[in-house]
């Protein structure tokens, strides 16, 4: 491959790769919690995913899933965060470590619905066998209470009063209402089943809302949401959503507001009205259907200002509901996450070799090879295909949370909940084979994240609050040391970043601090001054040592390692602000590289589009045309540069995972097509249109 | 809109000595909005609270007395005036018990009324006419009182209006059916005499309401026949009197709806600018019944509100702060009420907000003091300022009025020039006001003299693009009659709203004029044309075709709907391409095709034309049809024709409104036959049209994702 493709200014050869078939698994369960702003994703894999809902929705966190760990239900209690599923299990987690503190058998069969009362005390989970049974929330642990008088039939959904004394409970063809006192059935209201052919079906009540005055809101499979009085235990109205089912429910937290999910795909808004304006009289009304989703719409959530759902598609949905919202802004547009804010792709840069992470296993492929060369805009022919080298299966049933690439493409390292496995690869032309090192530093048993020095000769494995060093050679590896901040949060650390000479290691955690580590002395260096908003991405400047670092906002800094200070440039670009519409982007940037050629490049990527952002170059004001690359081609060379700005922004690509710049200069970009993910979902209930 | 609410009985009325005299005298304003002062006819004066519907106070005179006027309240003193017995003037205060011990005072000359309005000085009117303020006659009751009337000219109305520094009088008076209006104003005191204008047919006005509004009084009055007009008189006065009669000019702001009835009374009091309270008319929609209170819009000339008054109506009714004071049955009744300003009314501008107070009810004002001179002398400049310049207008050219007075009675000639003067010396802002009047006014007279037909006067006046079908609707309908077609082409052009029924009979006409009339009609040139193009386009391709059916497009005319025997055993799908109607009248036959219409009032109409007129009109639809099928590209397109869907539509129509007349008539079977094998063989066509845009749709996107299988190096650059 020859470096002379890159002889021009911004000309790159690119690997455009789409063979990594990543699937988003469908959303199972959502939970919000208001007072720390954090929505809770609960996903069909059995990875829970908290979001920042006052931050760009940023993916905090994620807490990989096991086999067989089928989520039904999350429930914040506090800022606890429980979840229960048809295992049987109630699982709280440790978000601080990122991992599953403990699990509690219900001994009920599977459960099928957990929510805690507003007062943080207890915990119900509705059970398979019909019972619902409260557990006490204590400190570090719950502990089973009693139950409240079995049913005939399995508690499908369930909704405390806000008073703590009251839970409704969904079930086939009915509704029970509990005191809590007593655990006695106060009401039982019946839920008519569909006409027709679905008569003989049973009407499921797949989610209750219980209000503060009493009404309780259904949604079940015959399509209707019903409100109930629990004083008399009648109906008072029902609306038909959909010819389908209505799964999901959520009230908002004044209760004048309520959405439910459809499994058509729907989210319907009702909304506490009074009919005749400035009179106290008030009715639920259905007021707007959003449709965002393709598929069953299985959780919704109402936050503050928007209506969070998410379903079989995988996709989050983010709506704002423009009613809430005093000022139209970037936080309140219209937000559809696709793919983790992480990368789950790692390359060799040396040896052109990446590193796919699913779930359950690693794939190594190797890049193909072209000939010749083209002008920009061609494509060139592939003289050798990509290979699969390597298929990698996790041993266990947990699922991978982090794995690297070691850059000379030897060393293959992953981590899962609960083991950290490291591998060496041996490549003699087409013999490829894998050796898996034994005895392990007792430090490495799990990491959080991992990264390889650029020589490939160190292994940091950063675990909740340190970074472990590891040298790596061909006998094994030794544990050198742990890197440890002066002071600092507990929170977990999710990004790593070394510097090129192997003399930095920058690493950044939940709350949002970057502490930067000298690898000589094996100390902590500095700190770089918290921002506001979380840290998505960073990287070392290969020749001048500046941490660039981009945040959930879209704001970047750069930070002088060595001066311990922004630089100028950074201070310029905070001074003079960015673009609107590079701040108005909704993905966050997931990789910071830099182009040895060209010391004053920066290279970014989100989902939709890379950056090279020349900071030699003046910066653009809001009255600048932007996204100018085409004006710029449409312009005799000689002008360009009086047109140009420093954000050189290609949007040819979409859908990107994975942007890394290896060291020939080439780019590989990883692209996972929306449509692509689509036609592997499973078929979404048929609906009748027109002519078809 | 206006609503009335639930009303509610004040008092009863005593007992009528006569059938159209009612037991009350008057109602007037008490000493605040609540009150309310009713004067008996038979002896009392009465004091009511209306929101409580009680009586507060009442006193009566002494048998052997009458009381002459109604009793008014002095809002400055605090007391009570009445005339007792037409001389004796008699003041009391709220808790005088007897109105025997309270101040009189016995005048030279009959009383007839004393006015009072609110914060001002009560005003004395004498039946003579002669005016006194109530404090200076009583300051020397005996002082001798002029006659301003004639002798026999008796007053039948009057009423005070006071605005923020000016009081006047209205009196209306009636001599020997002459109907006069005075005007009497205050500080210089004048007295202006109007006459109402009069109609032959049309008696006195029978009530009257005036309001002060702005700088001017306006004053409404209602006629027998419905009429209600407007006058505006200007607050100051702008003369002196010395001008002796003014004529009153009026505008008509309302015209009731007569029932079948003949009405003897009725009574109109304005609401504010807009809204206009009658009794004694019938309602529009409840038949003859009478009884009935109804609030008018006057700027919209709707029907309000009404409501149902049991028991006769009296033809009085009075207004004050909100409420509406009826007699009717035995009974006084109180009928609150509200005006909202129409919203439309506010959107189109015509209701300007009120400056001033709205209606004579609610005029309040601080204190009326002496007015200044210098307002007088600048409205009578301005007057005279506008009579000149009437008058230079009327010099330089024939007004619109003039000119419609020579239309009337001069030579054609004459007529022709005049009117091609006007057209042209006319601004385009008058002549858009004047067109239509002209155009009328010549109709009208070509309608009564069968000489008189100025065409080339009726096209310049089309030509103006002023006229539509509703400003001047006879136009079409005379141009028929006088066989005009050319005329008829234009109107066909210019105008876009033409009645269904109206196109109906012109398609009638010209399709029962024989061709042979028809061609030496002078036609638009290019209509012609576009039909020239047609059949010779026609005869070409029979020419080339050497499809020679021996049938030339001319010969066919008249005759079409024999159909020659010999063809009956043709090729099904070959086309009869001959034109079956002659060059102008197809031309025209286009015009009535493009006309605007809408299905449903068409039809009926459609129904009209007889057999022979549907198969021909058919047979030209079908030609159409045919040729714009085959030779589409050779459409001429600047020209005005009838597009295809155009011609489509009116065979629909054609089809609906004589479905039976074709299925039955022998002579329309081949022709709706061959009809439905073209239509038959045009829809295979587009259903296979349809296949072709699917597949080409498709392949336009599939184009457009590009495919770049699972990998590929490309070069990109960036700048």
């Amino acid at each position: 491959m020859s470096t002379d493709l890159t002889s021009a200014m911004g000309e790159f050869k690119v690997h455009r790769v789409r063979f990594f078939d990543y699937m988003p698994s469908g959303i199972r369960a959502l939970a919000f919690n208001r007072d720390t702003e954090r929505i809770a994703v609960a996903r069909v894999d059995g990875s829970v995913e908290i979001f920042h809902s006052s931050d760009r929705c940023f993916q905090e966190k994620i807490i990989p899933g096991r086999e067989q760990c089928g989520i039904e239900g999350l429930s914040w209690v506090g800022d606890r965060l429980f979840s229960a599923g048809l295992n049987g299990g109630i699982t709280e987690y440790d978000l601080t470590n990122q991992k599953v503190k403990y699990t509690t058998d219900a001994y009920g069969g599977p459960i099928w619905a957990i929510t805690g009362n507003q007062q943080g005390t207890h915990l119900a989970v509705g059970c398979e066998d019909g019972t619902v049974k409260l557990f006490e929330v204590i400190e570090d642990t719950i502990q089973f209470e009693r139950n409240l008088d079995r049913q005939k039939s399995r508690i499908i959904s369930l909704s405390w009063h806000p008073s703590g004394s009251k839970i409704a409970a969904g079930m086939m063809d009915m509704i029970q209402i509990f005191n809590v006192e007593t655990g006695h059935s106060i009401h039982r209201m019946l839920a008519d089943r569909g006409v027709g052919t679905s008569r003989s079906k049973e009407c499921v009540v797949w989610s209750v809302v219980y209000l503060t005055d009493g009404t309780i809101i259904s949604g079940d499979s015959v399509g209707m949401v019903k409100l109930w009085d629990d004083q008399t235990g009648t109906l008072i109205k029902s609306h038909n959503v959909t010819k389908c089912d209505v799964l999901a429910l959520s009230v908002s937290q004044d209760e004048d507001s309520l959405v439910a999910g459809t499994s058509e795909g729907t989210v319907v808004q009702f909304q506490f009205v009074s009919m005749v304006l400035g009179k106290d009289d008030k009715e639920w009304v259905r007021t707007r259907t959003f449709k965002n989703h393709t598929h069953d719409i299985r959780a919704v959530a109402e936050i503050t200002t928007a209506v969070v759902s998410g379903g079989m598609d995988a996709q989050l949905v983010v709506r704002p509901l423009l009613d809430k919202i005093e000022v139209r802004s970037v936080a309140s547009a219209l937000r559809k996450i696709h793919f983790p804010h992480r990368r789950l792709v790692t390359c060799a840069k040396k040896s052109g070799l990446m590193l796919f992470q699913y779930t359950g296993h690693l794939e190594l492929w190797r890049l193909g090879e072209t000939e010749g060369k083209g002008v920009p805009g061609s494509s060139l022919t592939v003289k050798r295909n990509p290979e699969k080298l390597l298929h990698l299966k996790v041993k266990g049933e947990d699922h991978i949370r982090c794995s690297a690439v070691s850059p000379c493409g030897e060393w293959i390292v992953y981590s899962t909940a609960s083991s950290l496995r490291l591998y060496r690869l041996h490549c003699d032309n087409n013999n490829v084979s894998i050796t898996k090192i034994s005895k392990l530093p007792k430090v490495l048993s799990s990491a959080n994240q991992l990264c390889f020095s650029s020589d490939s000769s160190h292994l940091f494995s950063a675990s909740t609050q340190s970074v472990h060093l590891v040298s790596l050679s061909q006998s094994g590896c030794k544990f050198v040391a742990t890197l440890k901040p002066k002071s600092g949060s507990h929170q977990a650390i999710h990004l790593l970043a070394v510097s090129e000479d192997g003399k930095w290691l920058a690493s950044a955690n939940n709350d949002h601090e970057v502490h930067v580590y000298n690898l000589q002395t094996r100390k902590a260096h500095c700190t770089v001054p918290v921002y506001s908003s979380a840290v998505t991405a960073m990287g070392i400047h290969p020749t001048t040592n500046c941490l660039f670092m981009m945040h959930a906002d879209q704001q970047m800094f750069e930070y002088s390692i060595e001066h311990k200070q922004y630089t100028d440039w950074s201070r310029m670009v905070q001074r003079k602000g960015l673009h609107h519409l590079w701040v108005e982007r909704d993905t966050p940037c997931l990789n910071v590289m830099f182009n040895p050629q060209n010391p004053s490049h920066v290279i970014l990527h989100d989902t939709y589009m890379f950056c090279i952002i020349d900071q030699t170059l003046p910066l653009p004001d809001n009255k600048t045309q932007f996204y100018n690359q085409l004006t710029l081609k449409s312009l005799p060379e000689e002008q360009r540069k009086a047109h140009s700005h420093a954000f050189k922004v290609c949007k040819t690509f979409k859908d990107i995972l994975c942007v890394e710049m290896m060291s020939d200069q080439s780019l590989v970009v990883v692209e996972r097509p929306l449509e692509d993910v689509a036609t592997q979902l499973p078929a979404p209930i048929k609906q009748k249109k027109f002519a078809t | 809109m206006a609503a009335l609410f639930e009303g509610y009985t004040l008092c009863g009325v005593g007992p009528v000595q006569n059938s159209c005299n009612l037991g009350i005298l008057g109602v007037e304003q008490g000493r605040d909005n609540d009150h309310i002062l009713v004067t008996d006819s038979s002896r009392s004066i009465t004091v009511y609270k209306v929101s409580d519907q009680k009586p507060t106070a009442s006193w009566s005179v002494k048998q052997g007395q009458k009381i002459s006027c109604p009793a008014v309240f002095n809002t400055q003193s605090q007391e009570y005036v009445v005339v007792t017995d037409d001389k004796v003037v008699r003041v009391w205060k709220e808790d005088d018990v007897n109105l025997e011990k309270a101040f009189k005072a016995t005048v030279s000359a009959d009383v007839l009324r004393v006015l009072s309005a609110t914060d001002v000085e009560p005003v004395v009117l004498f039946c003579c006419g002669a005016v006194r303020f109530l404090d200076s006659l009583l300051a020397s009751p005996q002082q001798p009182i002029e006659v301003v009337l004639a002798e026999d000219e008796i007053i039948r109305w009057s009423s005070i209006v006071k605005a923020e520094h000016q009081l006047v009088i209205l009196f209306s008076t009636e001599k020997r059916g002459e109907h006069c209006l005075y005007v009497q104003r205050f500080n210089p005191n004048t007295l202006v005499k109007h006459r109402f204008e009069t109609e032959p047919g049309l008696s006195a006005p029978i009530s009257f309401s005036a309001t002060c509004r702005g700088s001017n009084i306006h004053l409404l009055y209602l006629y027998l026949n419905g009429s209600v007009y407007e006058s505006l008189l200007p607050l100051r006065s702008s003369s002196t009197g010395a001008e002796g009669v003014q004529a009153l000019s009026r505008s008509l702001c309302l015209s009731l709806p007569l029932g079948e009835e003949k009405l003897m009374s009725g009574a109109a009091v304005v609401l504010d600018e807009a809204h206009v309270a009658v009794v004694g008319f019938p309602h529009p929609s409840a038949g003859a019944c009478k009884d009935y209170l109804c609030i008018w819009n006057t700027h919209f000339q709707t029907l309000q509100a009404s409501k149902e008054m049991a028991g006769r109506i009296y033809s009085k009714l009075w207004c004050y702060s909100g409420k509406l004071y009826v007699c009717h049955g035995k009974m006084l009744s109180v009928i609150p009420f509200e005006c909202q300003k129409s919203s439309l009314a506010v959107a189109m501008g015509k209701l300007k907000e009120p400056s001033q107070s709205e209606s004579k009810s609610r005029s309040f004002a601080s204190s009326w003091t002496a007015q200044s001179y210098g307002d007088v002398t600048q409205a009578t400049e301005i007057k005279s300022r506008m009579s000149t310049r009437n008058n230079s207008n009327a010099k330089s050219a024939l007004t619109v009025e003039q000119l419609i007075e020579h239309i009337k009675t001069n030579a054609l000639e004459d007529v022709q020039a005049e009117v091609c003067e006007f057209i042209r010396r006319t601004p385009q802002a008058d002549l858009q006001l004047a067109a239509g009047s002209v155009a009328l006014e010549l109709v009208s007279r070509s309608q009564k003299d069968a000489n008189f037909y100025p065409q080339c006067l009726f096209l310049q006046l089309l030509e103006t693009r002023y006229l539509c079908y509703s400003v001047c609707p006879e136009l079409l309908s005379l141009a028929m009659v006088k066989k005009d077609f050319h005329l008829c082409q234009i109107a066909f052009q210019i105008f876009s709203d033409i009645p269904e029924a109206v196109t109906c009979a012109c398609l009638k006409a010209i399709l029962s004029t024989p061709d042979s009339e028809m061609e030496t009609v002078n036609l638009d040139t290019g209509s012609v044309l576009f039909m020239k193009e047609l059949t010779q386009a026609q005869s070409r391709s029979d020419e080339e075709g050497g499809q020679l059916n021996g049938i030339c497009p001319t010969a066919l005319e008249n005759d079409v709907s024999e159909t020659p025997v010999n063809k009956l055993q043709r090729d099904p799908l070959s086309l009869d391409m001959s034109c079956p109607v002659g060059l102008h009248k197809g031309a025209l036959l286009n015009e009535v095709l493009q006309t605007a219409y809408s299905d449903r009032p068409l039809l009926p109409h459609l129904k009209d034309l007889t057999v022979p007129q549907v198969i021909v009109f058919l047979q030209y639809l079908r030609f159409l049809y045919f040729k714009y099928s085959h030779d589409a590209h050779k459409q001429i397109q600047d020209l005005r024709t009838p597009s295809i869907s155009q011609i489509i539509d009116w065979v629909c129509l054609l089809l609906d409104a004589h479905f039976t007349v074709l299925a039955v008539a022998p002579e329309a079977k081949r022709l709706v036959s061959d009809l439905h094998k073209f239509v038959r063989s045009q829809v295979k066509l587009y259903a296979e049209l349809g296949k072709i845009e699917g597949s080409l749709q498709v392949l336009k996107t599939s184009k457009q994702s590009e495919d770049f299988g699972m990998y590929g190096v490309q070069v990109i650059e960036l700048f």
